[in-house]
């Protein structure tokens, strides 16, 4: 596997504007003639397949949801980054640029991390012209908020909903572009194959999840935007259906996997209340604007919060961090969390929580304002707890919420595989070991309206294509391969639910692979995981037919690819013995406890080669230079 | 907090097996319920039980579990997305309910949304809605700074009070004419408040109105019941805003 990363040459600030015009373009007119298979529609998906279809392709798009609008970037709550710098605070490019290489530990590239804050300011131009709903001022103009990670107002948002809003806004836009006849929106179809001719993917195979039947498409590019993999811990925050399988096939077939122990915990969730529990709901980091995070300063104090005096509460985050106080980013906020509770301070029934109190802000703003800017938050909160967060603080701690890691693209978001491309989460780029608050969206959304309609356009118009058709061998052979696995699941009729099977391995994952790693915990996870796979492909039970709706099926096909690649996630863990971001080796870290990066060792991507089943995998690295940003401690304090 | 005493319940579920076969009600015991549990976890365990006796497991339809995805919808004894007020099916909790609970569980009944599978609808006419109008016409790239355009701050708030609208469907089951008129009115709400979807409006208005009809979606005769069952609180105000809408474009457009 060759890295090569195609950053283009020059100055930062014009390595975007000359590399789009070293681009070859394709001619309108021809436009028409490429097929772009686009997998998934949520902010990144959307977002391309509208500004492809607007370019004149032909586009797919396939979802596995009765709508496109039910992608997962729906739920993003706090808000989008730009360095607009409209609050003159001192914002620009430079600075976003800077906050988001340092946020995640500098372990992303510079030069897509550059283009990123530069597209920032013009996503915001966009979504506003296609109708998404701004907090405004009085005045008319946009609003902004802070977010964890910096120390200045560069936010958008839409109350407490910015994610559904921009979603929303993104499908609107691609809806469009089916009403004009450039698009054509696949719904409940699951992506289970990747197609590959003459080296490069021509196609995919996709489940009729209504029918389960297994359809063939070809197409001249596809563009894998299919989120994150956080459902390996089984709780996160993410929705049922986000899976590993895409990234998980593209990777069978010889797309490199980079950094998949990236992983982020965000700090501010619900507690789990007991076993039945199925997901973590996240409270948006936006709240720690105005919400002071605690403990009681005496271990097993069971007091009510309310009757615990001011003095006698430990506001670890501002006396640990006073230079940013509640809102450092997110690794160190649950890290800090959880060393609280492991040492006995946690509140709440289970003491597996810390507070979230909003009494002073409201004395401050009155509750009516803190209604105004969270109100949504705080009704989520009370119909899962049954607790009034105006009244009593939330009960908060971490849970397991993004992937940084993803499969390695190069400058033009292309896999190691040709025409194979990945956008948003899916891929590894712009995050480093720490995505910082609100620029989730910001990724997506610059992946999929500004970069893939260039990049993707680059390769269109510099490959020489062979015929491919669905008849083809390299087709039908995917579909039997595909029916064989699913045949072979169907037949067990063993005595263990994929549900069953899934918690399991999200119990090994959370205790041996969560906030804090080490080489022991690591080997120890290592062993565990293919207990638990062997067991599943013993002892899995699937009722019902393959022919049919089956979301038993469906949910067996994702916990077997995440048992898969659970035991690369802890490989690269394992290998990675420096902490950076949301990694935090124990072995690892200053004399207060804080994280401490390796970088003679460790400034690198890793990206692993698959080998074929029963090999091990290879890792190579694609070292990280940073010339524009000096290498330093990340410290908040 | 309230006791977290265990208790049982018997759900009787709507049981189809695809869109063609009969329906029927179906009675299950479950057992060892958390006042914790939501709902839907509820029927996870309903389900896991059900798998391990090789019978096949009630298919719904959740994703986020936090109300916001729009994909849950089912109706609890009778009233859409259970008895809780302004809330998605997916955030009812079980300590709404006490042992020896009886819960009737169906999917929504609308002609325009029929059944794929037990709790399962096709809901997939409402992106042909969307497809027909729901959108600003406007080019990546093509935009002016977002300050260039301001828009009044209660215009906005308005615009996003609609725009909340997660479509999952409830007020057109809530419906007894099966109207999708809130959600329409939703869309058209939110755009011709923006000055950035002015300039399309009437062409919206028909365009979304007449796909509305095609659909067989029914008409609006204010029973109100949209209002009151919808998740996100959408008001009846944009059926009022969506029939001037609709008005004006007629009188005054030129097609």
């Amino acid at each position: 596997m060759k890295l090569d990363a195609q950053i283009p040459a020059g100055p930062i600030e014009k390595k975007w504007d000359s590399h789009k015009f070293n681009l070859k373009l394709v001619n309108p007119n021809n436009r028409r003639k490429f097929d772009i298979l686009v997998v998934g529609s949520g902010l990144a998906g959307a977002s391309a397949a509208a500004s492809l279809g607007e370019l004149g392709y032909n586009v797919k798009v396939f979802t596995l949801h009765d709508s496109p609008r039910r992608a997962h970037s729906i739920a993003a709550q706090g808000g989008i980054n730009a360095a607009k710098n409209y609050p003159n605070d001192g914002d620009s490019v430079w600075r976003l640029f800077h906050d988001t290489v340092k946020g995640g530990d500098y372990r992303a590239r510079e030069a897509n991390v550059y283009r990123l804050a530069q597209l920032s300011g013009q996503i915001i131009d966009h979504c506003a012209a296609i109708g998404v709903p701004f907090a405004r001022e009085y005045g008319g103009l946009l609003s902004n908020r802070s977010f964890g990670g910096a120390q200045l107002s560069r936010t958008f948002y839409a109350r407490g909903q910015t994610g559904q809003q921009l979603l929303v806004g993104a499908y609107s836009a691609m809806m469009r572009q089916v009403a004009a006849g450039t698009v054509t929106v696949m719904p409940r179809r699951e992506m289970v194959d990747i197609v590959m001719k003459g080296g490069r993917a021509r196609g995919i195979t996709v489940r009729n999840l209504v029918t389960g039947d297994l359809e063939a498409h070809s197409g001249h590019a596809v563009l894998l935007c299919t989120g994150g993999y956080a459902n390996v811990f089984y709780l996160s925050t993410n929705a049922a259906s986000c899976n590993v399988s895409a990234i998980w096939t593209a990777y069978k077939k010889g797309a490199g996997l980079a950094n998949p122990c990236f992983t982020q915990i965000h700090p501010t969730c619900i507690p789990r209340s007991g076993e039945h529990q199925s997901k973590l709901t996240l409270m948006s980091e936006s709240l720690r604007n105005d919400g002071r995070v605690w403990v009681p300063k005496a271990k097993g104090d069971h007091r009510p919060a309310n009757e615990v005096p001011e003095e006698e509460r430990d506001y670890f985050l501002e006396r640990r961090y006073p230079a940013f106080g509640n809102l450092v980013p997110r690794d160190i906020a649950s890290r800090a969390a959880k060393t609280v509770v492991d040492s006995g301070y946690g509140v709440g029934r289970t003491a597996q929580a810390v507070y979230l109190d909003f009494r002073d802000s409201i004395k401050r703003k009155t509750e009516e304002k803190i209604k105004d800017e969270y109100g949504n938050l705080f009704d989520m909160y009370y119909q899962i707890t049954d607790e009034n967060g105006y009244k009593t603080p939330m009960r908060i701690y971490p849970a397991p919420h993004y992937t940084m890691g993803g499969l390695w693209v190069d400058y033009n978001l292309m896999t190691t595989i040709p025409g194979l491309f990945a956008l948003g989460e899916a891929n590894f780029s712009d995050h480093g070991a720490n995505r910082l608050g609100a620029s989730a969206l910001m990724q997506g959304l610059a992946d999929g309206f500004f970069i893939a309609p260039s990049t993707v356009a680059g390769y269109l118009g510099a490959t020489k294509f062979e015929a491919a058709t669905t008849l083809d061998r390299e087709f039908t052979d995917s579909a039997k391969q595909v029916q064989e696995k699913v045949n072979r699941i169907i037949a067990i009729k063993g005595h263990k639910t994929p549900s069953e099977l899934h918690r399991q391995l999200g119990n090994v994952m959370w205790n041996d692979v969560g906030m804090a790693r080490s080489e022991a915990l690591l080997k120890k996870a290592l062993k565990k995981i293919p207990e638990i796979r062997e067991d599943f492909w013993k002892d899995v039970t699937v009722s019902g037919a393959d022919k049919d709706f089956n979301p038993t099926l469906e949910k067996a096909l994702k916990v077997a690819d995440f048992l898969e690649f659970a035991e690369l996630f802890v490989k690269d863990a394992l290998e990675r013995k420096e902490s950076c971001g949301g990694h935090f080796r124990e072995e690892s870290c200053t004399p207060e406890g804080e994280a401490k990066r390796d970088d003679e060792n460790f400034s690198h991507a890793s990206v692993w080669e698959y080998q074929g089943e029963g090999k091990e995998a290879v890792l190579h690295k694609e070292p990280l230079a940073f010339e524009h940003i000096k290498m330093a401690e990340r410290s908040y304090k | 907090m309230k006791g977290l005493k265990h208790f049982s319940v018997t759900v009787r579920v709507w049981r189809q097996a695809g869109p063609k076969e009969p329906g029927k009600m179906v009675s299950y015991k479950v057992k060892d319920v958390s006042p914790d549990m939501s709902f839907l976890e509820m029927l996870d365990v309903l389900n896991d039980n059900l798998l391990k006796k090789g019978d096949t497991p009630i298919a719904f339809e959740s994703d986020c579990r936090e109300g916001i995805c729009g994909c849950c919808g089912l109706v609890v004894n009778g009233d859409v997305h259970g008895p809780d007020e302004h809330s998605t099916v997916c955030q009812l909790h079980m300590r709404r309910f006490s042992d020896g609970d009886v819960i009737t569980v169906e999917p929504w009944r609308v002609k325009s949304f029929p059944v794929i599978k037990d709790l399962v609808v096709d809901r997939s006419s409402f992106d042909r809605l969307i497809a027909a109008g729901g959108f600003i016409s406007v080019n990546t790239g093509a935009a002016p700074d977002a300050n260039s355009v301001p828009v009044e701050k209660d215009k906005a708030e308005e615009a996003m009070d609609a725009a909340a609208c997660i479509g999952c469907g409830a007020c057109v089951a809530s419906c007894p004419n099966g109207a999708a008129m809130l959600f329409v009115g939703a869309k058209v709400s939110q755009l011709a408040l923006l000055p950035q979807g002015t300039p399309e409006r009437a062409n919206r208005a028909l365009n979304m109105v007449a796909a509305m009809d095609k659909e067989g979606f029914g008409n609006c005769t204010n029973e109100y019941e949209c209002e009151a069952v919808c998740p996100k609180d959408v008001k009846v105000a944009n059926i009022a805003r969506l029939n001037r809408e609709f008005l004006l474009a007629n009188l005054f457009s030129k097609k």
